[in-house]
């Protein structure tokens, strides 16, 4: 059995995981119950002093689960807290359990620590908000549907901060609610989200499916797989806590209880731990499971050099039978395994239906094509909304997910293919949209659809760490460009509100009639025509903006720079898509180029472009305090996030080696490793990759140049730009209204359900209802034949007894004389008649 | 002569058939409440008679002569109630004739 070999996740208990989603949970509950309360008693500090001191707790909590994780061997870094078993039937097991391994620390820390800076900004930006706490009880429990959503050691957990996170879009989205507008995105992002949830649940189900799971296991039916052994969580605790090394020997072994035992098999293979832990065992359940440590153990299992459970084979094994009253008995068999990867559905490989609808969920989460319509009108929330839910965090849910599920996606480079150039294509697709938007959020939205795509494109090629990372580093940029855009909107506020005010006091109606291709609303304070050389009345809010876009646009030193390099270089050279590498590199170059020039552009729009008017310099501020400390903040992570985690292997051979990041990574995506060899390896060319970086810096100083050379001086190039416009006036009408994707959608999909909506409810009013009305004239003709016997039969009846009865009463009274005299002469002379008879008979 | 003056058992049965039919009559003919206990109190006397008569004629027994004490004493109980009942009859309906008292046939 030396052969047998298993590469387990070591995972080490740690009781207080739990905490770190706990926390946001009992600020949402005490803000979403208590809220108004408090906030009309002790005014606004009592509201967001919840909300903020709930997110530093769980920022405390997780930085010292962090800190804890670091201690430990690079190979065991997963902390598992089991809170509560939740469902257990057959070989369905979900716990309420969350693990911290180095993935989902990361995002544990970047969701607790952004979303505690945004909380912070946030008091600043809503401080004339009314419901001021309702806000923070959403914001609070969207962070906690997040920690579920990452922290969560299943499937399922992950589903539920999955729906949790979708749930506060939605809240957050239509947080003004009294404007129609706000309530219908609100509702577009809940629908078309539940597209993506479809996919979501449905890839788990195949999954577990695939993996021998089944409503109920028949006799004789247990399938391919020995199915996992339900322990009692003592035991399974006791298992989780003992230590082995990463690769280890196994030797065989199984446990069966009684009644499981005439259904199927069930068994764990025992691992032990060749050296420094002897005697210390470590056992991987092989069965149907929702767990990912599970399912990436099960998978790594290796005998004779082949996995059995990916591609097939046999597994040795050691089935032990115990039932009352029989002797337990051992058998050993060789287990013959069908192989996940060999299964298929009507034809199509099962793992590559499985990584489809697990990558329709992420398109609908992370707004990728075709289901990327609802981020843009995300918009219409709050700016802090947009900057921690719809750019830094659960638009990159997709991006984790398919980076946790990574040893499932290795599998099958199809959905690989897919992946990428979906990620590629919505990259260019979106950055294109962008290059024309005048609504500074509006730019943004479409940035980050971009960049999203962009980390489709790195985990699409099995550069799981090049994606996380920069899903980290765009987290950071992002936040601080959409707080960048939030402060500068929050100053043109009180501009828009004062012309507000004074076409009011004038009686000038609105003019509903404006193209807004060609002329600004002047009450829109997104607009970025209504903006203009802000940069002297808001300097900090544009030296903050400038670093963000200096790391989106992938200038050296900044953060974009390290991550969306290594993403491109990772499509370039991988070995694995279907579709040639360098094809997916070259859109994604051309879309990075138009990000250069699209977020420059919004850049000199808003700052520069022309001196400030007298109205803007009376009525647009600097942010207060609040707002820009934060933008400080995030505006120096980004300059130190990006060379101190991800200097290129390339120059940093010179200095540590692999970069940090994909270091601290390996353990999770260690099976990919495994699996991205030989053919499928990434191709090692040193110098075209130092080509590929200048070439980078090359196409962001392109598009840099082009937009200072057109926006930094409005007054030189306006005609210029406006002949263009007139020029080529149908495609830029066609790219302004955002390809009419909505339109198209609008006529079809959307036409098509509210027909189907229109079917449903004719057959609602008229079959259902029909049906249901028809029963209901039958109980009723029913109902008076029961009533007629009931009248007539059961009525009569008694009615006949008691009148018979009233009848001989009648008649039997007129005997009662009431005369004691008559009584007694009758008692006589009955007397006188029974002596007689007894005489004479 | 002297066979009629010699006083045996059937001489005090015959008084006491008389004595009940005596009874009798008086309870099934007056309407006098009074007067119906009167011929009850007769019937109940013409009994102990009978008792006290048959138990003399048997040798080495008093049980007749005790059972005619307790009729005694259960008459004189019985005259107390019923006169009380009739005091009460006569407080209502102002009359003790058995007849008047006859409203519960309605």
């Amino acid at each position: 059995m030396e052969n047998l070999t298993a590469v387990v996740q070591t995972t080490h208990h740690f009781p207080w995981l739990f905490l770190i989603p706990l926390f946001p949970l009992l600020g949402s509950a005490i803000n979403g119950l208590l809220g108004k309360k408090l906030q009309d008693r002790f005014g606004k500090q009592a509201p967001h002093t919840i909300a903020i001191g709930a997110m530093v707790a769980a920022a405390t909590v997780a930085i010292i689960s962090f800190a804890n994780l670091l201690r430990l061997d690079a190979s065991e870094r997963t902390l598992l807290d089991v809170v509560f078993p939740m469902i257990h039937v057959g070989a369905f097991r979900v716990d309420m359990a969350f693990a911290l391994d180095p993935l989902s620390g990361m995002m544990a820390l970047i969701i607790t620590l952004i979303g505690t800076g945004i909380h912070v900004y946030s008091t600043g930006y809503m401080a004339d908000e009314p419901s001021y706490w309702r806000f923070f009880c959403y914001l609070n429990l969207f962070v906690f549907s997040m920690l579920l959503l990452v922290l969560g050691d299943s499937m399922i957990i992950m589903f539920f901060g999955w729906e949790g996170v979708g749930l506060c879009s939605y809240l957050l989205i239509g947080f003004w609610y009294k404007e129609k507008k706000n309530a219908t995105a609100g509702m577009k992002a809940f629908v078309v989200n539940r597209v993506g949830d479809w996919g979501f649940v449905t890839g788990a189900f195949l999954l577990f499916w695939g993996l021998g799971g089944g409503w109920s296991q028949m006799p004789g039916q247990s399938g391919q797989y020995v199915r996992d052994l339900p322990k009692t969580d003592e035991q399974v605790r006791a298992l989780d806590d003992q230590v082995s090394g990463a690769h280890v020997d196994v030797k065989t072994v199984a446990e069966v209880e009684a009644p499981e035992a005439e259904k199927g098999e069930h068994g764990m293979l025992e691992a032990k731990a060749p050296h420094g832990h002897a005697g210390r065992r470590y056992a991987v359940p092989i069965g149907p499971t929702v767990s990912f440590r599970e399912l990436r153990d099960q998978l790594a299992i290796t005998h004779d050099g082949k996995r059995p459970l990916v591609d097939g084979g046999t597994l040795p094994i050691t089935v032990t039978t115990e039932r009352p009253g029989v002797a337990k008995a051992s058998q050993q068999k060789m287990a013959q395994f069908e192989g996940l990867a060999n299964k298929t559905v009507w034809g199509i490989p099962l793992v590559f239906l499985i990584c489809l609808c697990f990558f329709i969920g992420a398109t609908g989460k992370s707004a990728q094509l075709p289901l990327y319509i609802w981020l843009p009108d995300a918009m219409a929330g709050p700016t802090p909304v947009s900057a921690l839910i719809h750019a830094a965090t659960m638009v990159t849910a997709g991006v984790y997910m398919i980076a946790r599920l990574n040893f499932l996606f290795v599998l099958s480079p199809g959905a690989m293919t897919i992946v990428a150039c979906v990620g590629a294509l919505t990259a260019l697709f979106a950055a294109t949209i962008g290059l024309f938007q005048y609504d500074i959020k509006k730019v943004l939205a479409y940035s980050t659809v971009s960049q999203l795509g962009f980390m489709f494109i790195g985990v699409g090629v099995g550069a799981y760490w090049a994606g996380v990372f920069h899903l980290l580093t765009h987290a950071l940029f992002k936040a601080c460009l959409f707080l960048g855009s939030g402060s500068v909107i929050h100053g043109m506020h009180h501009l828009t509100h004062h012309r507000e005010h004074h076409a009011h006091g004038h009686g000038h109606g609105h003019d509903s009639h404006r193209d807004p291709r060609l002329v600004a609303d002047p009450l829109d304070p997104q607009d970025m025509r209504n903006m203009g050389g802000l940069a002297t009345l808001m300097p900090w809010t544009r030296k903050t903006y400038l670093i963000a876009c200096w790391a989106i646009a992938g200038f050296p030193w900044a953060a974009g720079f390290f991550s969306k390099d290594e993403i491109l270089w990772k499509a370039f050279s991988n070995g694995s898509t279907l579709v040639p590498g360098w094809l997916i590199w070259l859109v994604g170059l051309i879309a990075a180029t138009f990000t250069a020039f699209y977020m420059f552009r919004s850049y000199y729009m808003t700052f520069y472009g022309r001196t400030p008017s007298a109205e803007h310099v009376e009525h647009v501020h600097e942010s207060p305090k609040s707002i820009t400390y934060v933008l400080w903040a995030l505006a120096g992570l980004c300059l130190i996030v990006g060379p101190v985690l991800g200097f290129p292997a390339l120059i940093g051979k010179l200095w540590h080696g692999e970069p940090v990041l994909e270091t601290w990574l390996e353990p999770v995506t260690q099976f990919t490793k495994l699996t991205l060899v030989g053919e499928r390896a990434w191709k090692e060319l040193p110098a075209v990759e130092v080509a590929f970086m200048l070439l980078s810096i090359g196409v962001a100083t392109l598009g840099w140049y082009v937009a200072k050379s057109l926006y930094f001086d409005l007054a030189a190039s306006e005609a210029r730009l406006l002949a263009w416009k007139s020029k080529y006036r149908g495609i830029h009408s066609l790219v302004f209204d955002k390809y009419r994707v909505d339109e198209v959608y609008a006529a079809t999909v959307v036409q098509w359900f509210r027909e189907f909506a229109d079917l449903f409810a004719w057959i609602d009013t008229h079959v259902i209802d029909g049906a249901v009305n028809m029963m209901g004239t039958i109980s009723k003709g029913v109902a008076w034949f029961n009533s007629a016997i009931d009248k007539y039969l059961v009525d009569g009846a008694v009615n006949f007894v008691a009148d018979s009865v009233i009848f001989s009463g009648g008649r039997l009274r007129r005997l009662q004389t009431g005369r004691i005299n008559q009584y007694l002469l009758g008692v006589t002379a009955g007397i006188v008649v029974i002596v007689l008879v007894a005489y004479l008979v | 002569m002297s066979a009629i003056l010699t006083i045996g058992l059937n001489h005090y049965l015959l008084l006491s058939a008389a004595l009940f039919a005596i009874g009798l009559l008086t309870v099934a003919t007056r309407r006098n409440a009074v007067a119906v206990l009167m011929g009850v109190e007769l019937i109940l006397n013409a009994a102990a008679l009978n008792f006290v008569a048959f138990s003399h004629y048997v040798e080495g027994t008093v049980g007749g002569q005790v059972f005619a004490v307790f009729i005694i004493v259960m008459a004189a109980a019985e005259a107390a109630i019923a006169l009380a009942i009739v005091l009460s009859i006569f407080r209502h309906f102002k009359s003790i004739d058995a007849n008047d008292t006859s409203t519960l046939r309605e």
